[in-house]
């Protein structure tokens, strides 16, 4: 599955885009993420699969697109 | 033929369209890196009456993204100037600025009169606050915001509650540590001008139903690649419960203390913060003759009187810890400072430089 970072996130990322091994939900992923990433413990944003934002936990289809979507503020 | 022929002629737009932009009213928040192109174009295609709100001062640092702005123009209210600036241009629409910051006090009174509320605000109290705002009166939200190459852009609220909003994506805010806003991380000055475009864009689609807007969807653009990617926004439930349901308990809100940002700290965690990060500044308003003089910890000083002058020299820091005699013209100093970043972790320390020489 391909995962895409946004913001802050693509810097702690280090990348905009990244491949993994498919995971079964978004709460797995957010498990894996903030381990591989302790950073993105204390950073708050929201999920979109395949390009619908979901809230709560929410199964990733194989091969689904996942976007790590935080919020900005400047103006 | 009128300044909007080449609008009207426009194939499928027309006549009609064109009349509903003219008595529009749209309410801009922040006439700053978003709000000045937005201004400029909304007031291009006609909107009937344009609202400005914002309670900041140009300042030198502002000109290479705020392009209503000139040299000339620094140290004045940018509400007031960017209303004169559009009132030169145009004579057929109404501009009424208000130079002031919106708070839960005065956010009601202003949103009342417009259709539709354009954000153009920099900080999270200030975008809460005009999401919750809008929900309560049902007011259409034109939403953008950005981070140093990227831009975000949606429309929330248009159909009232049973649409989109800010807290269905977001219900609980970021801290102030976590999202460094481009006063303290820079931007391209064409960013927000991008940015900006696309929310006066969505403004002039909603208003004239010309096209397909960004209702219950955000666009992410980059300015590094030029890539832009659009997703579809989902109702979260369980956020509409947190949110003030009417005006009374808006007013009950305190935006700061949401976002993590509270008022107030002791002596004790000073060393604390003052080691995690060079973030961190401690300031002395006390006029200069007074004793006794803090010894303990590095510390700046600016008396209360200059403080409005010093703003250049704080944008860098994302803590700005305030102390005075006995912690009551640092709580005026915490309040005048939180006015102007409202995004940064700004504390009156209590009690002042006297609780500290008790304690020891």
């Amino acid at each position: 599955m391909k995962v895409l970072a946004f913001g802050k996130i693509a810097e702690i990322v280090g990348n905009q885009e990244i491949e993994i091994d498919n995971l079964p939900n978004t709460e797995v992923l957010l498990g894996y993420l903030r381990q591989q990433y302790p950073q993105l413990q204390n950073m708050k944003f929201t999920l979109a699969v395949n390009k619908k934002q979901v809230s709560g936990n929410t199964e990733i289809p194989r091969g689904a697109e996942v976007a790590l979507l935080p919020p900005f503020s400047g103006g | 033929m009128d300044r909007f022929e080449r609008q009207y002629i426009l194939p499928g737009f027309g006549h009609a369209a064109q009349k509903k932009l003219c008595e529009a009213k749209v309410l801009v928040v922040g006439a700053g890196g978003l709000g000045c192109p937005s201004l400029l174009y909304l007031a291009a295609a006609g909107i009937g009456t344009i609202g400005i709100v914002d309670g900041d001062k140009v300042s030198l640092s502002n000109l290479n993204r705020q392009v209503l702005f000139g040299q000339r123009d620094i140290g004045k209210n940018k509400a007031e100037t960017a209303s004169k600036i559009i009132l030169q241009k145009y004579d057929d629409i109404k501009v009424i600025p208000f130079p002031i910051f919106l708070r839960t006090d005065n956010i009601i009174d202003i949103i009342k009169d417009y259709d539709l509320v354009l954000d153009g605000s920099d900080n999270f109290p200030t975008r809460y606050l005009i999401n919750d705002a809008c929900l309560i009166l049902g007011k259409p939200l034109i939403f953008g915001a950005i981070y140093q190459t990227e831009g975000q852009v949606a429309i929330f609220n248009k159909e009232g509650q049973k649409s989109v909003n800010y807290r269905d994506i977001y219900p609980t805010p970021p801290t102030a540590q976590e999202v460094p806003n481009c006063n303290e991380t820079g931007v391209l000055g064409v960013l927000p001008g991008l940015i900006g475009t696309l929310m006066a864009t969505e403004t002039i689609k909603l208003i004239s139903g010309y096209g397909e807007t960004l209702s219950g969807k955000m666009l992410f653009y980059n300015l590094i690649d030029h890539s832009t990617y659009k997703i579809e926004l989902s109702k979260n439930p369980e956020s509409d419960l947190q949110r003030p349901q009417s005006v009374a308990d808006l007013h009950k809100m305190d935006y700061h203390d949401f976002c993590g940002i509270s008022a107030q700290l002791d002596w004790d965690t000073i060393p604390e913060l003052l080691e995690q990060n060079l973030e961190t500044v401690l300031i002395d308003v006390r006029e200069e003759y007074e004793e006794p003089k803090l010894e303990e910890y590095p510390y700046t000083r600016i008396e209360l009187s200059q403080l409005d002058n010093a703003h250049e020299s704080l944008y860098k820091f994302t803590n700005i810890l305030i102390f005075c005699q006995s912690g009551i013209r640092s709580q005026q100093a915490a309040k005048a400072l939180q006015e102007k970043f409202p995004d940064k972790n700004i504390k009156s320390i209590a009690g002042g430089i006297l609780s500290l020489t008790i304690r020891n």
